[in-house]
């Protein structure tokens, strides 16, 4: 049994490595290929990325991702492609800005009413397409995208002077009535920028996620629907239902994206604020296979990558080979654990069938006799 | 065991069976001569137009064939017989080229050859006719048999004159230009058929071709196959419905557990004969059985309708005015060929479909509306036909799959929580006492065989000592040590007072196990029967529709 375990640590281990891999093998190519030298292109890259403002930055812009990856991977462990966690989080984020704008009492209070209304906003706009899928047979996959444009729309018609917009006339935007200092959430200082303090409402929902689904009954049902919804349905659970329930997490999970931004870094939503998070969400999901603490790894690498294109960019190279990286890392992935896992079936397999023909050479005599 | 095998294949006994070097000494034809009658059709000395020896293939975690032998010879129906899971299919693939053999070696018209894919198959005039059907429903019957291989006769005039041709030749009556979309199973089937020959096949694989068919449709089907025999053409027959080989096939092979295991000549056999061949020696026998049935109702079934939408919209009834009663300590067998509404009988009794009309009672509640989680709850265990789709989740550990169908339930879980360590424990157990061959219990359910599979649904389901168990073929494609435990089990658990809905394609063991049996065809309950009278012919010629209401002899009900 433990010889088991040994190896599956080391095929669990073989998927991210090879892809890493793969992907760096992917971009040197890419950069020799416009005649720039690899090596010290990734030289640049760990240098400028793991200095000390880096690693605040870093953290600072993983937090969002991170959430945005749970919140994709709560869908993907049912089977469902949710992407609209773009839409649900800046629809969220915007009508919590809103609430937040509006109202000025104590911090204890205002912060949960403010988190509290991004996920039921977020769970609200995943619903549309969760009570679609099930009434109606629309794939989640188209509904959520046109969501994702209609909250833009949304957005736009709110986000005027007049209705739940005012007019910033030093910088020239509209944005919400900005959140009062009282329910501003608390930072981490460091020597260099604060690291935000939404993190650790980050890591509460990592763990939120890990013990709902793998510890209660209710994980179990997601997950048998996610490997096989015609046993899930044989079994008792109500496959409808769980589509629209897990949509309704997704989505309330989407809804806590843009908190970090609000409550840490803007106080108000305008119409500069993050986009597009949700489809980094999606990679960092397929990055981290869903396990979370694979998503925070993916999250981590994703933000250090993206800061260090900036340093690339000091250098002379073309930032854009950080998106080179980014897309290969996601394609190397797939295929990588793709390759590991038939790997790992065909073996367990083997060693099955090997167990089976020791055992199996007593009772032969039995059968043939 | 060997007893029993002994009586089946004594040289005293100038039966028609012969053995086939059963296990032992694969590789040696057997000496005894061909019982009298059956060289008759085809005496001449051609080269037989398959001959299979020594064939094995291993798959990871199983060996799926070994030490087939098979001799077709030239201008006859070869039937191929088996249960589900003996392996028929992987040796059919390996005879079309779609599997390479680990062993042995193929001969075709006395020619050693090698299959690299089916196209050198087709080239030595093999063809496959598949039993679901790979046709283009917008194309016209002409465009689907040039369709690939437009070099043969063009795609114009001479190829619907050739198609035509083949068609008058063996009466297939296959119309050229009409779109397949318009029509029926039977004709498609001759379009495939027709397809096949198009490609110069003189050697034709039929799998399961009867399975989709109505009675009067396999009737043309072997009228069909006769047609081809007589122009010489060779058939080799898959099926495990002992009364359609019995009728079309001029020599029967028997294969059990993956190998050969015997011969017969149809005019000589019986269906019990070929059957007990096909199973092996464990056949239950009803005369042990002594009844443990009570008065007092565990499931009542009345009135259940059901409708079925198809993609067209049109509505079709699948199951209509179905009525039973099964008893405390009863079980209740339900014969049919497969399709005529079992599977959808057992669907609405677990809840998985709701009804148009009915109503049923599980242990004096009505249950009718209640989903199927809480029918669970209240006791219905469930061995699903298709234990892949309803009964296990391939890709989860087999400690994940002990707690499927039962997760409110303990050992699994408590109050709300999963409890991983209880449901380990219990999975070890299940795999100690169910004896799961498997190498532990973090394993994929995908990597063990079928019959292990099984096993553990049956030690899962067995476990919360249900009050009715829903047995859809609870041995379909388990080993004959695994089948009698199975049995047992259930034998075991019924004196217990256990009811349980038996569904069988496999008439001995609806016979064997079955407290009263019900006959079902399109979606009616026909006929009923009394499994201590009642013979395997009998009730297979009332699951073709062919006789109804009480069979056989014995009291009335």
């Amino acid at each position: 049994m433990k010889k088991f375990d040994k190896d599956r640590v080391l095929l669990g281990l073989a998927a991210p490595v090879l892809s890493v891999l793969g992907a760096l093998i992917v971009t040197g190519l890419v950069l020799l290929a416009s005649g720039k030298e690899p090596f010290h292109a990734f030289h640049v890259m760990l240098t400028y990325g793991s200095k000390s403002d880096s690693q605040v930055y870093i953290l600072n812009k993983a937090t969002p991702y991170y959430l945005s990856g749970l919140a994709v991977a709560i869908g993907f462990r049912m089977n469902l492609f949710n992407i609209g966690v773009d839409g649900q989080y800046r629809l969220a984020a915007f009508f919590a800005a809103a609430v937040g704008g509006s109202m000025s009492i104590p911090g204890v209070i205002q912060i949960p009413i403010i988190i509290l209304t991004a996920m039921v906003v977020g769970a609200a706009w995943a619903a549309i397409a969760g009570v679609l899928k099930v009434t109606r047979g629309v794939s989640e996959v188209i509904s959520t995208i046109m969501l994702n444009s209609i909250a833009g729309i949304v957005i736009g018609f709110f986000l005027q002077d007049g209705r739940l917009g005012v007019t910033d006339k030093l910088a020239n935007t509209i944005t919400t009535k900005p959140i009062p200092p009282g329910s501003h959430l608390f930072n981490f200082t460091t020597q260099t920028d604060p690291v935000v303090g939404f993190i650790v409402f980050a890591g509460l929902a990592g763990v939120v996620y890990w013990f709902v689904l793998s510890r209660t009954r209710f994980g179990f049902d997601l997950r048998s629907v996610g490997r096989s919804d015609s046993a899930a349905q044989a079994s008792g659970v109500s496959v409808k239902k769980m589509v629209v329930v897990s949509m309704l997490i997704s989505g309330a999970m989407a809804g806590l994206v843009g908190m970090s931004t609000l409550l840490n870094q803007s106080y108000q939503f305008s119409t500069d604020f993050p986009a597009g998070i949700g489809f980094t969400g999606i990679a960092v999901a397929l990055l981290g296979r869903n396990n979370p603490i694979g998503i925070a790894i993916g999250a981590l690498l994703w933000a250090f990558l993206e800061r260090a294109s900036n340093g690339l960019e000091f250098e002379g190279y073309d930032k854009e080979i950080v998106g080179v990286i980014q897309g290969a890392i996601v394609l190397a992935v797939v295929i990588a654990y793709e390759l590991v896992r038939r790997y790992g079936l065909a073996r367990q397999q083997r060693q099955v069938g090997a167990e089976l023909a020791a055992a199996g050479s007593d009772d032969k005599q039995e059968v043939t006799a | 065991m060997l007893s029993r095998y002994l009586r089946l294949h004594h040289p005293a006994r100038t039966g028609p069976v012969r053995p086939g070097p059963a296990g032992s000494s694969p590789a040696k034809p057997s000496p005894e001569p061909f019982p009298r009658g059956e060289c008759a059709i085809n005496a001449s000395t051609s080269p037989p137009a398959v001959e299979l020896r020594g064939i094995t293939k291993r798959f990871p975690g199983v060996v799926a064939n070994h030490d087939i032998d098979i001799t077709v010879r030239s201008g006859t129906v070869h039937a191929l017989v088996g249960e589900n899971g003996a392996g028929k299919s992987t040796l059919m693939k390996i005879l079309y080229g779609m599997q390479k053999p680990d062993e042995g070696t193929i001969a075709v018209n006395g020619e050693q050859v090698a299959f690299g894919d089916p196209g050198d198959a087709i080239a030595r005039g093999i063809g496959m006719v598949h039993q679901h059907f790979m046709l283009a429903d917008n194309l016209t019957v002409l465009e689907n048999v040039v369709l690939g291989s437009e070099k043969a006769y063009g795609i114009g005039g001479r190829a619907r004159a050739r198609i035509k041709e083949i068609s008058d030749a063996y009466g297939l009556g296959v119309r050229p230009d009409v779109l397949v979309e318009d029509l029926g199973v039977a004709d498609r089937q001759r379009v495939e058929i027709l397809k096949v020959l198009y490609r110069g096949a003189r050697i034709l694989i039929l799998d399961e071709p009867t399975a989709v068919l109505v009675p009067q449709e396999v009737d043309a089907l072997f009228e069909n196959l006769r047609g081809l025999k007589s122009e010489g053409l060779t058939v080799i027959f898959i099926s495990h419905k002992l009364g359609e080989v019995l009728s079309v096939a001029d020599e029967i092979t028997v294969i059990r557990r993956g190998t050969t295991v015997g011969e017969a000549d149809p005019k000589k056999t019986t269906a019990k004969q070929l059957a007990e061949l096909m199973v092996g020696s464990e056949l239950p026998s009803p005369e042990t059985r002594e009844s443990t049935v009570t008065t007092e109702p565990m499931l009542t079934v009345e009135g259940l309708r059901l409708f079925e939408t198809d993609s067209e919209g049109v509505e079709r009834i699948v199951l209509d005015g179905i009525g039973f009663t099964i008893h405390k300590g009863e079980i209740l067998g339900i014969a049919g060929v497969e399709g005529n509404g079992q599977a959808e009988l057992v669907e609405a009794v677990m809840g998985m479909r709701s009804l148009n009309a009915g109503v049923l009672t599980l242990d004096g509640r009505d249950i009718t509306r209640t989903p199927t989680r809480r029918r669970r709850e209240d006791g219905i265990g469930y061995i699903p036909e298709d234990r892949h789709r309803h009964g296990l989740l391939l890709e989860a550990p087999l400690w994940e799959n002990r707690i499927l169908g039962h997760v409110t339930e303990r050992p699994n879980s408590r109050g709300f929580l999963i409890d991983p360590g209880a449901a380990r424990r219990d999975t070890e157990r299940i795999v100690r006492e169910y004896d799961v061959r498997t190498p532990g219990i973090e394993v994929p359910a995908a990597s063990l065989s079928g019959g292990n599979q099984q096993k553990l649904i049956v030690g899962r389901e067995m476990s919360h000592l249900p009050k009715l168990l829903i047995a859809a073929h609870p041995t379909r494609g388990v080993d004959v040590g695994a089948q009698a435990q199975i049995w047992d089990q259930i034998r075991a658990a019924r004196r217990d007072g256990l009811a349980v809905l038996l569904i069988s394609a496999d008439l001995d063991e609806l016979i064997g196990l079955s407290d009263t049996l019900r006959v079902m065809y399109r979606g009616r309950l026909v006929a009923d029967a009394d499994p201590a009278t009642i013979t395997p012919e009998e009730l297979g010629s009332a699951m073709t529709g062919a006789s109804a209401g009480h069979l056989a002899g014995g009291e009335d009900r």
